[in-house]
């Protein structure tokens, strides 16, 4: 019966999400419709888009499932989260807007005018793209096989399926009013629950206690495949299967120490026992899972520090990013959007901490198997029994769909779009169908090569592999963004010698971590958060190589600032004339005086 | 409210790889030449409200960090029995930055203002 709510929610999302795209497909006739959204989208709803793409599996499971596990570090990932739009808002975006850019290689080669800076760029997208898809689609996997039983291949699929559908029929305009939409489904989805938890809560005055985290009543939990776990303090379970390579099948004390358990082993925990954590999750006390720095991780000082640069100046660098900012009519606008956007975050991000927090008390149980980032899905039919837990544990489900469909799309689009521009789409045929089929072929890539390398099942954080394409993007195209706003002198040499540096480096780090396992010591967190090293690092070489290059500066660099600093409204009044809309559809009345470098084609209205 | 949309056309790459099919337009040249200082001054002003942004940004979060890190007692606070770190950094924080964010808005929109005032007003 559980099933059943859990299955209907995710098909009325993914119905509702095809069904949203089918409705602004009646107005999606041109490419410039298709790729952009056109330009009657208010701020409000331009930020709840930008909400609803941003706040991805990550956010929505992994959070709450890396504070039961890690404690109050982990606050460190919402937070970031957050600030990375609050630099975001300081440092690139109106002048971002300004620029007329579309994507992040649109960008490079307005600045620079370098061909070979523009590949580059694109091959970033891509990677960043790919990187960043990988968890979402690992998430709906295990979302659908922890509500339904699902094999572990269909979450992914279903997901794919139903982005594929909504970005081909659809294209950008549609997905604009979608993800609007899915921000405000998933702010319900955790709203809702968090506020029956809270009073559950209330009513049952319960605190976390001082000890290894228990049971607070009967469980089973069982093993689906071979783990290894600790166990803190010797005690007495009932278990079925094998452990330490022996068979059971009834009461076994384990001593302190490490415990093999077969696969398929059940493990029957009574109310107030300890729980074995698995060995890839510290098994720690209570008084120090609740205290900074507590979480048992190699220099977690710096690990923070680390994270949280990352996060911060990563932000700017996300592919799907940009493309929202392109939607608003001028860099005034982007500016206010973004500040909505910082609110909208705020609100959100209080609600994982507190599936988190509460999941520590009472589905501490995921810490044997490790699969913490199903503590957001399990905890209201945890604490609410009967009909209004499995309503809202329906909800939270469908929330969480939202989140991969929404991040899925957004990223889809954009690593579609520079797929389409640079890699697929060769040669100049500027037919618009041509354009289209190039671009609903480059979307199947940009999906499918991200679901297959999701299908290895990976024992990482949903959070964790996010922060991972987080620093990638902190580590190049930060560089080339705040560079390319603020100094005249970048040129493109410094920038290719900045990016490869930046982006090589960390994604090696990246490949290390995820393929490789974790190692200990100051290695260990440096290949885990490589921010704080990569970052500097490659602006120092993007601004040393610079220098060192000056007579590549370019020569229309003077009014590439202007255009990307000078507000709108001052070009409005003195150089142009008011665009006559009927005569000139396709002039875009808020970049400014149409820019030479970006010619503005007028759109066939065939 | 559709009555005066305005349909735009992202700027292609083929597009922009093309030479400019129109002469460069006249005002920006004027602008770039006559502005040059004023450019100068604008740009200026903006990445000191940038750099200020980013560093009170950077001392709110590396000064949570640190004094969770190096304060001892921090901690331990209880505030109506909540941790006083989970208080900061769950809640507390995210009104600074939307309040951080506001600020950044309004001067840089101030700066907006006081340079078209300075080249209108010639």
């Amino acid at each position: 019966m559980t099933h059943a709510y859990a299955i209907g929610a995710v098909a009325a999302v993914a119905v509702t999400t095809v069904a949203v795209g089918a409705l602004g497909l009646r107005r999606a006739r041109t490419t410039s419709d298709f790729y952009v959204a056109s330009r009657a989208v208010s701020p409000r709803w331009n930020a709840a888009a930008i909400g609803g793409e941003y706040l991805s599996a990550a956010s929505f499971l992994g959070i709450a499932g890396l504070i039961l596990a890690f404690g109050y570090d982990v606050l460190w990932y919402p937070v970031g989260y957050t600030a990375g739009y609050l630099i975001l808002l300081a440092v690139v975006a109106a002048p971002l807007r300004r620029s007329g850019a579309y994507t992040l290689p649109d960008f490079a080669e307005i600045r620079l005018g370098s061909q070979v800076v523009r590949r580059l760029a694109s091959l970033l997208v891509v990677l960043i793209g790919w990187l960043y898809l990988v968890p979402q689609l690992q998430g709906a996997a295990l979302t659908l096989r922890t509500q339904t039983g699902a094999p572990h291949w269909l979450g992914g699929l279903v997901v794919v399926a139903v982005v594929l559908c909504a970005v081909a029929i659809g294209g950008m305009r549609s997905i604009t009013f979608a993800q609007a939409f899915q921000f405000w489904l998933k702010f319900t989805a955790l709203l809702l629950p968090a506020i029956a938890v809270l009073s559950v809560w209330h009513q049952r005055n319960d605190t976390i206690g001082d000890g290894y985290p228990t049971v607070p009543r009967a469980t089973t939990v069982t093993v689906s495949s071979p783990t290894t776990v600790r166990v803190e303090q010797p005690e007495t379970l009932t278990i079925h299967g094998a452990v330490d390579g022996r068979p059971v099948g009834g009461p076994v004390t384990l001593a302190r120490g490490e415990h093999h358990l077969g696969a398929h082993t059940r493990v029957h925990l009574q109310a107030g026992d300890v729980v074995p954590v698995v060995t890839s999750l510290p098994a720690q006390h209570n008084a120090d899972w609740l205290r900074p720095l507590g979480s048992g991780q190699d220099h977690p000082l710096y690990a923070s520090l680390s994270l949280m640069l990352a996060i911060c100046l990563g932000t700017m660098g996300l592919p799907h990013v940009l493309v929202r900012f392109y939607t608003n009519p001028d860099g005034r606008d982007a500016r206010r959007t973004t500040l909505i956007v910082i609110a909208f975050l705020s609100s959100f991000y209080l609600l994982p901490t507190l599936f988190g927090a509460f999941g520590r008390r009472y589905v501490p149980d995921l810490l044997l198997t490790g699969n913490t980032d199903a503590t957001v899905l399990l905890l209201p039919e945890r604490m609410l029994a009967g009909l209004p837990g499995t309503l809202l544990g329906a909800l939270v489900t469908a929330g969480a769909f939202a989140a991969f469909l929404s991040t899925a799309s957004g990223l889809t689009v954009s690593v579609a779009g520079v797929l389409s521009q640079d890699l697929v789409r060769r040669g100049r045929d500027p037919r618009r169908a041509h354009r289209i089929r190039a671009f609903r072929l480059s979307a199947i890539l940009a999906i499918g090569v991200p679901y297959l390398l999701s299908l290895p099942s990976e024992r990482i954080g949903l959070a964790a592999v996010v922060g991972l394409a987080f620093a990638v993007a902190a580590s190049s195209f930060c560089p080339l963004l705040v560079l390319g706003i603020w100094w005249r002198r970048l040129t493109d040499a410094g920038t290719v010698a900045g990016l490869v540096c930046g982006g090589v480096l960390a994604t090696i780090a990246v490949l290390i971590t995820v393929v490789g396992g974790r190692e200990r010591g100051w290695i260990g967190a440096l290949l885990e958060q490589p921010a704080a090293c990569t970052v500097p690092l490659a602006f120092v070489v993007m601004v040393g190589v610079s220098l060192l290059t000056r007579a590549r500066v370019p020569a229309d660099v003077g009014r590439v600032m202007v255009r990307l600093h000078v507000p709108e409204s001052l070009d409005l009044a003195r150089a142009r004339p008011v665009p006559d809309h009927r005569s000139s559809p396709a002039i875009d009345r808020s970049s400014h005086p149409p820019p030479p470098l970006a010619d503005v084609s007028t759109t066939s209205t065939d | 409210m559709n009555a005066n949309r305005v349909r735009i056309t992202h700027p292609r790459t083929e597009a922009a790889r093309r030479v400019p099919a129109r002469p460069v337009i006249h005002e920006i040249d004027e602008q770039t030449q006559l502005g040059e200082v004023y450019m100068t001054s604008l740009v200026r002003s903006q990445r000191r409200l940038a750099l200020l942004i980013c560093s009170l940004t950077a001392l709110l979060l590396g000064g949570t960090a640190l004094v969770g890190a190096l304060v001892p007692g921090f901690s331990r606070l209880r505030l109506f029995g909540i941790s006083v770190p989970w208080l900061a950094l769950g809640v507390l924080i995210y009104p600074l930055m939307i309040g951080l964010g506001a600020y950044a808005v309004r001067h840089a929109e101030r700066n907006e203002r006081d340079f078209t005032e300075l080249v209108e007003g010639k």
